[in-house]
């Protein structure tokens, strides 16, 4: 096989990083708000549950509450993990479209479940530490000025907010980029699996070194765009 | 027929009684003082007054319309509580300008939240708004910083900022304008400009009630003066009769101790 035969196969790979990373990135954001007013609620029905929930999930590897995910609800439903309910989705698909290899989606959905679960937690806690940091004061100038809460929180607070945890969640979404690799323990076929599948179908190791590249590029594109949303909320100072 | 009556109003903080029965009245056009030393209760009644805290005994009169009874059943509602805080406007102690906002973004933003709630905002919204910001600018003028309307908050010096909360609290329009300690947080060298901006809204007949340990502007500005003292009114009056010839013990004592420093 050819370099450039290589950079195409881990291309296609690589467009299944991409698609995990956005759809959780998308997804756990507003999953982490939620969470992170949970866990910020005066009720402690609603309170504690959750600061259990975020201590279980940031407590257990990632690549463990995968394997939760995609096991668990075939071993609650029948007793029986072979009976896998992803599985079954993938080889529904497969006969659908006529394929010869067993497609992945079905086996997505349970990597994005736990990813977005996951990073939500993460997300929340950087959230309430950046809702909880902004003074009271500010709150209460929007409350006297006859604003409704929700209009302190959107028009007041939410960009203060933004502004300080930008350096946190640049971190958090780097980390982000490069545990999509944990795909590949269900065998999703994104960039680190092609090259590994490449690895022991042609005895070829370098493709898995040559991977590096695309996540070095894509943190690099992340990275600047971040620092350029950091740049641009610096005019003022909260 | 006065415009603010509070009546025996008490609030603690768990076994904490902070306010032990304030009762007062003040005419419209007409600034009072509370003074008192810390703790004394002055910005928790202020606070109270303005919902900020929901005062545990005490009926709330504005303009004869009782905003505020303890005795009436319901908890208020949080539009109730909203609608109760239009009447007042309130400038803290450390600004709490939005940071993220210019000097006329500031005094714009909340009529402009509020003008979306008028029937007629979608169909004149731009003329609204113009007129949101035409009164902004003017007040914002009046307040002497209209060569500063683009600025934002951390470019502004202690008393700018100070001056732009005070167009912004008045640019909801408030019957009454409550300041916290509102020169507490400035260097001496700039309680000045404050002080006189509040002056000028004096001599425009503003109805304020000013939290201050400015005794020499309180004596000057005031309509009428309220010590507090432990969560009680322990003398109130005239400038002349609170500064001049208090009579309780504890006034002369705290001032004695004002005039000494």
């Amino acid at each position: 096989m050819d370099f450039w035969t290589i950079t195409q196969e881990l291309l296609q790979g690589f467009g299944i990083t991409c698609l995990l990373f956005a759809m959780t990135l998308i997804l756990a954001i507003p999953l982490g708000l939620l969470f992170a007013f949970c866990s910020m609620s005066k009720f402690s029905v609603i309170k504690v549950p959750t600061k259990i929930f975020i201590w279980i999930i940031r407590g257990i590897p990632l690549m463990l509450f995968i394997f939760v995910i995609y096991y668990l609800p075939s071993l609650l439903a029948d007793g029986n993990a072979a009976l896998n309910i992803f599985n079954t989705i993938d080889l529904k698909m497969t006969m659908a479209a006529g394929s010869r290899e067993l497609l992945w989606q079905g086996r997505f959905l349970a990597v994005l479940i736990a990813f977005v679960i996951n990073y939500a937690c993460y997300f929340s806690e950087i959230f309430r530490g950046g809702i909880e940091s902004v003074s009271q004061g500010q709150y209460e100038a929007g409350y006297v000025l006859g604003m409704t809460k929700s209009q302190v929180f959107f028009k007041v607070v939410l960009k203060q907010v933004i502004k300080r945890i930008v350096p946190a969640l640049s971190n958090e979404i780097i980390t982000l980029v490069k545990d999509t690799a944990l795909a590949n323990a269900i065998a999703i076929p994104e960039i680190i699996k092609c090259a590994k599948d490449m690895a022991s179908s042609q005895a070829l190791i370098w493709p898995l070194f040559y991977t590096a590249v695309f996540y070095l590029l894509f943190v690099g594109i992340v990275t600047v765009l971040l620092s350029r949303v950091e740049k641009k909320l610096s005019y003022f100072k909260a | 027929m006065a415009l603010l009556e509070v009546t025996d109003i008490t609030k603690s903080f768990g076994k904490t009684e902070v306010l032990k029965g304030i009762s007062f009245s003040l005419e419209k056009g007409n600034v009072l003082s509370i003074i008192g030393s810390s703790g004394s209760g002055k910005t928790t009644l202020l606070r109270c007054l303005n919902f900020l805290e929901e005062a545990d005994g005490g009926i709330i009169r504005v303009d004869n319309k009782v905003l505020f009874d303890s005795n009436t059943q319901h908890a208020l509602t949080d539009a109730e509580i909203r609608q109760n805080r239009l009447h007042f406007g309130l400038v803290f102690q450390n600004f709490n300008l939005f940071p993220q906002y210019s000097v006329l973004e500031n005094v714009c933003l909340a009529p402009k939240l509020h003008a979306k709630e008028r029937p007629d905002y979608k169909t004149n919204a731009k003329e609204i708004c113009d007129e949101i910001e035409a009164k902004a600018r003017k007040l914002i003028d009046d307040v002497g910083l209209s060569a500063k309307c683009d600025a934002y908050p951390c470019e502004l010096s202690g008393g700018q900022q100070q001056r732009v909360a005070i167009a912004r609290a008045l640019a909801m329009d408030p019957e009454i304008l409550f300041f916290d300690e509102p020169t507490s947080a400035l260097d001496p060298e700039l309680t000045g400009e404050i002080l006189r901006v509040i002056k000028e809204l004096a001599t425009r007949e503003m109805t304020m009630v000013i939290v201050t340990h400015e005794m020499q502007f309180a004596a000057e500005v005031s309509d009428q003066v309220i010590f507090m003292d432990d969560g009680v009114i322990a003398e109130q009056g005239t400038p002349d009769e609170v500064f001049v010839h208090p009579k309780n013990e504890r006034t002369k004592a705290f001032l004695s101790r004002y005039n000494n420093q």
